[in-house]
């Protein structure tokens, strides 16, 4: 066991390493989507502690995302160095996940979906409603990263990358201690979790902390990179749809699994805009119905090596054919 | 003997329904007492009262001397008062071994996640798992799966076991090797309260038993007693077969 989940250990090392040589190897566009791959990354861990280890199906991301944007923003325009300004996000958003955490995880199953929905639209509507504090529809300007296009670019990649190895960090952690112990029994039956000693409401409340601590700190990076930000943007639904399906892609409750799943969507997201504008959606709605039909495990859990001994055996059967076929 | 577990005027409602009603009673340390009355009575709301599942409306639980009332599930863990469930409730995707340290881990106290797996393994040997403790909890048969359930409970180094129909299911072969286990269990010392419909399984482990119909005690005694009791005839059969009963018992 400990030779497997130090090979996931390699693997991403390898991985992070590869996405950091993407400035000084390659054009502008693929550091773009190294930087969307990053973020992605970091958001489909994130999410993999409550709706992977945990089982709540969490669609969060958006708003802990959304706060994250405007705490970051807001705290550069009142004169915070971008750095302190996105760490501040994210411990902001921590505290008010721990808030709404304790209402909304009282809920189970759908119903939790829900109400975890329903978080987005509410700190969209607090957030544009607010004008004099946050512009309302009007957006906000975020003071810009200094330097040339490409150092600042880089320097996104960088910080995004930090952020996703500290979210996978801790998933290592959360997977080797007696809190993923915990949140596993959660996930396969609360009641008896309960039973067994579980704290679960503390337990459920620092999954959800967890899994929103990085959405904040990769918001308030993004606001800094784009330097302008407004509810619907950074409140978008597709954002918390997206997440969840891309840690499910790869194989939710697994280290690698949102990794995978996030490099794989977003490639595929790529493809699909340059080829199919107007039909990317429609194409994303039957991936998502896909998944849940033929992958419920995701591509991690695949039976490779089945798959793999089938193909061979199918080709090897085509060639004994053709080889009967000509005597 | 003291009591370890006492309850006294506890009552529980469910909107209207009174399902439990002034219930009081004691546990003493060591003493393996039964729980029986017909279906509905009420037996499965006074273990969930006991252990926090459904505080009692009114009434007080008193655990080791500490009041235990509001307790919720987990910390009635914690404290070594300990369930099972009649419907059993496995983490199915985890191996049986793991099963029984996620018990042993949190309900217990051990050191680390690896001390609460050997803890887990004498569990297993001693309810007789252990040679299927790398087997998904998923897999096993019903009589194994109420073994895994002692196992888990035992694990957290319980002070009273509260047992809700351990031996339901089970066939006569089966039932007696459970006996020997239950046996075995209050030997180590912990009391144990055992909801049971088996006549074969009070009569033979309890020292006392306690009758419950309709939410209320209405009779508590040694077993032997409590079978040719006129008030649990009536509980059970009806008073019509109450009366005969007894007559036919007078006439010898």
């Amino acid at each position: 066991m400990s030779r497997k989940s130090n090979l996931t250990l390699i693997v991403m090392g390898l991985w992070v390493l590869a996405l950091a040589l993407a400035p000084s190897l390659l054009g502008n566009y693929e550091v773009r989507i190294a930087i969307s791959i990053a973020m992605f990354t970091a958001l489909a861990l994130s999410w993999n502690i409550i709706g992977g280890f945990t089982g709540y199906p969490s669609f969060s991301t958006a708003a802990f995302y959304g706060i994250g944007c405007y705490v970051g923003a807001l705290a550069q325009r009142s004169g915070v160095p971008a750095a302190l300004a996105w760490v501040a996000a994210a411990a902001f958003v921590g505290g008010v996940s721990f808030a709404l955490g304790a209402i909304v995880l009282r809920l189970k199953g759908h119903y939790f979906a829900i109400g975890s929905i329903a978080l987005v639209d509410i700190s969209r509507l607090v957030i544009s409603s607010w004008g004099s504090v946050t512009g309302g529809g009007n957006g906000l300007n975020v003071p810009l990263l200094e330097g040339r296009p490409p150092e600042v670019s880089a320097l996104v990649l960088y910080v995004m990358l930090g952020i996703m190895v500290l979210a996978f960090v801790t998933n290592v952690i959360v997977d080797r201690t007696r809190l993923g112990f915990g949140l596993r029994c959660i996930d396969q039956n609360e009641d008896a979790a309960d039973m067994v000693g579980i704290d679960t409401t503390r337990y459920k409340i620092a999954a959800f902390v967890l899994s929103a601590i990085f959405p904040g700190a990769v918001g308030a990076v993004y606001a800094s990179w784009v330097g302008y930000i407004d509810p619907t943007d950074s409140f978008d639904i597709l954002t918390t749809v997206k997440v969840p399906v891309m840690a499910m892609l790869g194989g939710a409750g697994t280290l690698l699994g949102p990794v995978v799943g996030a490099f794989s969507f977003v490639m595929l997201e790529e493809i699909f805009w340059a080829n199919f504008l107007e039909w990317n959606r429609a194409i994303m709605g039957a991936i998502v119905v896909v998944l849940i039909f033929f992958l419920p495990g995701g591509i991690l859990r695949l039976d490779w090596k089945r798959i793999l001994r089938r193909l061979s055996d199918r080709s090897k059967a085509r060639s004994t054919d053709k080889g009967s076929a000509k005597e | 003997m003291s009591a370890i577990l006492e309850l006294s005027n506890v009552s529980r409602q469910f909107g209207g329904i009174k399902a439990l009603n002034d219930v009081s009673f004691s546990l003493h340390e060591g003493e393996i007492v039964a729980l029986i009355g017909p279906n509905g009575a009420g037996k499965t709301t006074l273990v969930n009262a006991i252990t926090g599942v459904h505080s009692p409306s009114s009434g007080k639980v008193v655990f080791k001397g500490e009041d235990v009332t509001k307790q919720k599930p987990f910390q009635a863990a914690r404290r070594g008062l300990a369930r099972t469930f009649q419907i059993v409730q496995p983490f199915p995707r985890m191996t049986v071994v793991e099963n029984v340290a996620a018990s042993a881990l949190f309900g217990g106290n051990p050191e680390s996640i690896a001390a609460a797996r050997d803890r887990a393994m004498e569990e297993l040997e001693f309810v007789g798992l252990g040679h299927v403790a790398e087997t998904p909890a998923s897999s096993l048969t019903l009589p194994n799966r109420k073994r895994l359930e002692l196992a888990k409970s035992l694990a957290m180094g319980p002070k009273v076991l509260l047992l809700d129909e351990v031996n339901a299911g089970l066939n006569a072969t089966e039932i007696d090797v459970a006996l020997d286990l239950i046996r075995r269990i209050a030997a180590r010392g912990v009391s144990i309260l055992i909801i049971e419909h088996l006549m074969k399984v009070v009569l033979s482990l309890s020292s006392r038993v306690l009758v419950l119909h309709h939410g209320e005690l209405i009779a508590e005694g040694p077993p032997q007693e409590m079978v040719h009791d006129r008030k649990v005839i009536e509980a059970y059969l009806g008073p019509k077969f109450a009366e005969r009963f007894q007559k036919e018992m007078a006439d010898g």
